[in-house]
């Protein structure tokens, strides 16, 4: 919303200054965007030209001496045509920035003659687009003046950002009336006097659409005459923005943002018979005043005639019945519309006008006939002519709402100690109309206030107009104790993932929880459930089933910018349905090219590897663990979900039937599928299915007796079948005693011809830790044959020879 | 007798001057021995079964006791000074070996170690700030609360008091999922807001949460990403008001921008779920460029919007708005990280970009705490 200063002041008899305004409609809640204080245009003065030679050395150029008020005639080339001695206009000096064509002006020398200035155009002063000669003044205007102040220019622009609450701030009385309710000055101008008319209104109205039109006010005005508004209409209305059209048109759009009464007028000429307000027909066409057409549906809300559409009703006019120069007779009306109707029939046309920002907001509907009261005196000021009655439909008053307002309700909820007279008075200042006194008053709601509801929307009304300010911030209740703890279980394994898989060298990476539709497939997802109706870009279209896709995705961007070697990770939501169960708590991460955990790239000590299914393994391990998993509990199988290499990939289990995890390298199609490539492996936990610790763990550690006997090693190495796991050896070697051994190392993995088809070698270290004594050699010679009988009957593995 | 002593005289002499010559040769080769080989040559040349030496101390048993009470002294004199030069030598030759093994030893430490994993993993801006958020919020005695990101239209607007067609719903740019077989449509969370509802819900008050969340809007530019982070913060009991709300809000942006005071302006304004409804600037200096500088200057920036829950917001969350009270704010975390930490663009959040997760992310260890210093 826009106004100036000016405006501002027809309604608000005030000494305070602009700057003072300006902080004060901010702290009323009526925020201030920004201020033109015109101050661009204050070194333009008004100059005449004294004579004009023709430029010695250009045809097109004349040598101007010119007078500006101050000290002696000043030489200036000048190249508009109609640049002529005795012309008065509007002169910049050297130094002067010039806004129209983005330059600071300096002496210069235009084909060897000195010019020490320039006299402006219109477009040069950003007044207009006029641009084929400079400004031309009358005769008698001031020379040595201020240009913008002698031609009103200087009139300060206000921007307010306006909350959609405040319909009645969408015009400048409104916006008055607050300032004057807080203080900064004397609220004038309201009263509008009606304008007797003569005979009724030849054209009648029927509302067959009485929900979306709940009254319509009509009156003819005969014998206009249609020309350009007067200059300080145009100027209002082009400081705030608006293009002027004719006087007519020009009138509704100053209602529109003095009183915030958007206006209508028809050429009576063009209208045919009377007017319906009706729903629109399926399919029904009009071309409306920006001349494009629209076409409507039987949720658009319309006033017709014996043509058909006129108007896009509370939105926009429609061109057939405009009003021109050549309209002699006006009809002009102020209707009320359904503001959802409104908004609804604006976004599904797309069309933004002043119109539709009123109606949405909700129009003061005791200003209907009021608004066009005014409309009319000005039409007959600025255009002559002479009113019907004015007809009005449909209308049945305004009952106001009664608040009950118990005024210690300001005290209780804002903390601010206002008497209660002084709320009243303060609602009374804002048009609220408070009846009686005591501890909780019945307080009438003025007509152009539709957001008021309750007594929270009073307390509102009272704390912004005596000051938010004025409020001193009140500590809340101290501690009486030290903080419990306050992170629940999953708050603190989300944490405590993410710092752990940053410790082991990766980056968190933050990615969108909305991905391709084709990667979502690839990952187990696609659920038409689970996909936006408007995604904000196609490829942004469904919600990720898995952070994988989003972390391969990001690390292929990484090498294609060069930096191949990349590990990612991500701790967040993942998808599998719409409901709030159906959003997951999961980690996951990517290793792309050698980005291992012990180091990445060439180092003179030795290259890394490229990563591979155990990066990854490791990985899901340790964020599990930081998660709380109890890690030598879990099971690790081979294989995992089909985004997997199925021989390079694992599921991490807990008992048959807890899946906690998956991690391997990529299969190879879903690599292609996404247009990555490798090496790259990743891996993904369950954050969420880490079964709760206890509900009250005791926080004493198991008893550690620390054997005084010396630790011993012993190698094994067995002959298993290929297909054997080395986590079945190390279990059988463990089981062999439970309480001796109390390690089992995988140290070496060989396979060749000398095994035998499809046999391989797996070496382990025994860790044993005598309790009792120190063990006899043939106390190890049992403990050796009990560990190679147990392999042998669990892996049928053979001591190797 | 005379005869005797002038001839032990004669003889005592004569072996003096040998047993000179003999210690000034062995201690010239004793000097002269490059290596423990050599020098353990020259030891048994000398104190050896037959060595020079011990061949002379041996003689002693045969002289007179005249003559041996001259030469005992000067043989054991000689045996001590070799025995000594030996022992000298050899520390010398010993630490010459030492010092010349050390020497083929030496390496070029210029030489890069690896970097430790914990020195190039890093933890994102939104995660570190959400923990300075939880060590702020914690220390008042706020509980942390979450909830889907996948909303009813329910929880995401009619309980917050949106009416339905209100224009309020429309400047959300709302993400939406098909209509279910009902005809209802669920959304992407415009605002962390729902959390309210679910909680008020879920646990009687007194209620003090703050909730971190992903929220999603139709909007993408250099200030606004589809998808962003919002800090909502609720508290709800018999007596919280706009004055406590002041309060905890200014005692976050102080702890939060680490600076000893900052003046805020709450001003009036608009939210369908709060009545009173304020926004919340705070006094900052922008006038050095790329620099922000909080609790300075004469600029206002605004960070957050506030006000007392909405008596309707109440009501659907189950609770008497006669009875019960409170407050509720709202923030954008990637902007108030922006504005602590200074990133020029909000899209790069969200595209993993190495080179950006390492200038602007944070070390593993480096957990904010408010004993230790949010950012150190």
């Amino acid at each position: 919303m826009k106004f100036t200063l000016s405006w501002l002041k027809d309604h608000l008899d005030t000494d305070a200054s602009l700057d003072e305004i300006c902080e004060r409609l901010t702290m009323i809640g009526l925020e201030v965007e920004s201020v033109d204080d015109k101050a661009g245009l204050k070194p333009f003065v008004i100059a005449k030209v004294l004579s004009a030679e023709k430029h010695p050395d250009a045809d097109k150029l004349r040598v101007l001496m010119v007078d500006t008020g101050s000290g002696d005639p000043v030489q200036v080339v000048c190249g508009a045509p109609n640049a002529r001695a005795g012309l008065v206009g509007a002169f910049a000096a050297p130094g002067t920035y010039v806004p129209g064509i983005d330059v600071t002006l300096s002496v210069g020398t235009i084909r060897g003659v000195e010019s020490r200035g320039m006299m402006c155009s219109e477009r040069e002063l950003q007044l207009s687009d006029e641009h084929d000669g400079i400004i031309d003044l009358p005769g008698d205007a001031p020379v040595g003046t201020p240009f913008a102040t002698w031609a009103k220019l200087d009139d300060p622009v206000i921007e307010i950002n306006l909350t959609p609450n405040r319909p009645d701030a969408t015009g400048v009385y409104g916006i008055a009336r607050d300032l004057a309710a807080a203080g900064l000055g004397t609220l004038r101008g309201g009263a509008i006097d009606p304008v007797p008319g003569d005979g009724p209104c030849p054209v009648k109205v029927t509302i067959d659409a009485r929900d979306l039109c709940p009254g319509f006010a009509l009156r003819l005005v005969r014998g206009v005459r249609n020309g350009a508004s007067p200059k300080w209409m145009q100027q209002r209305l082009l400081a705030i923005g608006l293009r002027p059209i004719n006087a007519l048109v020009d009138i509704t759009n100053y209602v529109t943002f003095d009183r915030g009464r958007p206006l209508h007028v028809f050429d009576a000429a063009k209208v045919k018979g009377d007017l319906v307000v009706r729903r629109a027909e399926a399919g029904e066409k009009v071309l409306a005043l920006d001349t494009r057409e629209y076409e409507l549906n039987p949720e658009v809300c319309v006033i017709a005639d014996g043509n058909g559409v006129e108007s896009i009703a509370g939105v926009m006019g429609g061109e057939h019945s405009g009003c021109d120069e050549t309209t002699t007779d006006v009809l002009i009306e102020s209707a009320l519309w359904n503001p959802l109707n409104v908004a609804r029939t604006g976004r599904e046309l797309g069309i933004i006008t002043d119109a539709r920002y009123r109606f949405e907001r909700g129009v003061d509907p005791e200003m209907m006939v009021p608004g066009l009261e005014l409309a009319t005196r000005l039409v007959m000021e600025l255009c002559g002519g002479a009113p019907t009655e004015t007809e009005v439909v449909g209308y049945a008053g305004h009952e106001p709402k009664i608040v009950s307002f118990p005024t210690a309700e300001v005290a209780r909820l804002t903390g601010l100690d206002v008497p209660g007279a002084e709320s009243l008075s303060i609602l009374t200042r804002l048009g609220f109309e408070p009846k009686g006194t005591g501890d909780v008053v019945d307080v009438a709601v003025p007509s152009w206030r539709p957001d008021v509801d309750g007594k929270a929307d009073l307390v509102e009304e009272v704390m912004r107009i005596h000051g938010v300010e004025k409020i001193a911030p009140q500590a809340m209740t101290g501690h009486e104790a030290v903080n419990r703890k306050i992170l629940t279980v999953l708050q603190n394994r989300t944490r405590a993932a993410r710092r752990a898989l940053a410790v082991r060298g990766m980056m968190e990476a933050v990615t969108w929880s909305f991905i391709p539709a084709k990667h979502a497939e690839l990952f187990g997802g696609g659920a038409p459930e689970l996909k936006l109706s408007n995604p904000i870009a196609a490829d942004m279209s469904d919600m990720r089933p898995s952070l994988l896709p989003g972390l391969v995705a990001a690390a292929q961007r990484n090498a294609d910018r060069g930096f191949a070697d990349v590990a990612l990770f991500e701790v967040s939501g993942t998808y599998e349905n719409d409901t709030p169960e159906g959003q997951r708590r999961v980690a996951a991460g990517v290793r792309r090219g050698t980005a291992r955990m012990e180091g990445q790239g060439r180092h003179w000590a030795g290259n890394a590897a490229s990563v591979g299914v155990f990066d990854a393994k490791a990985d899901a391990l340790a964020a599990l663990e930081a998660c709380g998993a109890p890690v030598d509990k879990l099971q690790v199988e081979t294989g995992g979900p089909d985004w997997y290499h199925p021989g390079r990939s694992g599921t991490i289990k807990l008992g048959p039937k807890v899946v906690l995890g998956t991690f391997g390298e990529f299969h190879p199609k879903v690599l292609e599928a996404l247009d990555v490539s490798g090496p790259l492996c990743g891996f993904e936990i369950y954050v969420d299915a880490v079964p709760e610790p206890k509900a009250k763990p005791t926080r004493t550690k198991p008893r550690l007796d620390l054997s005084p006997f010396q630790a011993v090693r012993r190698d094994f190495a067995f002959v298993v079948d290929r297909a054997v796991e080395a986590a079945q050896v190390t279990r059988a070697a463990q089981a062999a005693d439970k309480k001796l051994i109390t390690g089992v190392r995988v140290f070496d993995i060989f396979e060749g011809a000398s095994l035998g088809e499809g046999k391989k070698s797996l070496a382990i270290e025994v860790a044993i830790q005598p309790v009792e004594h120190t063990l006899t050699d043939e106390d190890f010679e049992a403990l050796a044959t009990r560990i190679v009988e147990n392999v042998g009957k669990q892996t049928g593995g053979v001591l190797r020879g | 007798m005379h005869d005797e002593t002038e001839r032990d005289d004669e003889t005592v002499t004569e072996q003096m001057t040998d047993l000179q010559t003999l210690e000034t040769t062995l201690l010239a080769e004793i000097g002269a021995a490059t290596d423990e080989a050599a020098l353990e040559a020259v030891r048994v040349s000398a104190l050896g079964k037959k060595g020079s030496v011990s061949e002379r101390l041996k003689m002693l048993g045969g002289m007179s006791p005249g003559e041996r009470q001259q030469m005992g002294p000067a043989i054991n004199g000689l045996k001590q000074r070799v025995t000594d030069a030996l022992s000298d030598r050899r520390a010398t030759l010993r630490d010459a070996a030492i010092a010349a093994r050390l020497e083929t030893e030496r390496v070029d430490v210029s030489l890069p170690v690896r970097q430790a994993p914990a020195e190039r993993g890093r933890i994102h801006p939104i995660s570190q700030v959400i923990d300075e958020i939880a060590a702020i919020f914690g220390d008042l005695g706020f509980d942390i609360a979450e909830g889907p990101d996948i909303e009813t239209d329910y929880y995401n607007f009619t309980a917050l008091n949106f009416p339905v067609g209100h224009p309020a719903r429309e400047m959300h740019d709302t993400f939406f999922f098909p209509p279910d077989a009902s005809g209802e449509r669920k959304v992407l969370r415009t605002h962390t807001s729902p959390v309210q509802i679910r909680t008020m819900e879920a646990k009687k008050p007194p209620i003090r949460i703050v909730i971190p969340g992903k929220t999603y809007r139709q909007d993408s530019d250099a200030t606004h990403s589809p998808m962003f982070h919002q800090l909502e913060g609720l508290v709800i009991d018999r007596t919280a008001n706009v004055a406590n709300m002041k309060w905890v809000l200014t005692e976050f942006c102080k702890a939060f921008f680490e600076v000893p005071s900052l003046n805020m302006r709450f001003r009036p304004s608009y939210f369908p779920f709060t009545e009173p409804s304020l926004e919340v600037d705070i006094q900052c200096d922008r006038s050095k460029p790329g620099e922000v500088r909080f609790g300075e200057g004469s600029d206002w920036m605004e960070i957050l919007g506030c006000g007392m829950v909405h008596p309707n917001v109440l009501r659907f969350g189950g609770l008497d708005p006669d009875e019960y009270q409170g407050f509720a704010w709202g923030m954008g975390i990637d902007r108030i990280a922006t504005l602590k930490y200074g990133m020029p663009d909000l899209r790069d959040y969200f595209s993993a970009d190495v080179r950006w997760l390492s200038h602007y992310g944070f070390r593993p260890l480096d957990m904010p705490t408010l004993f230790g210093g949010l950012s150190t």
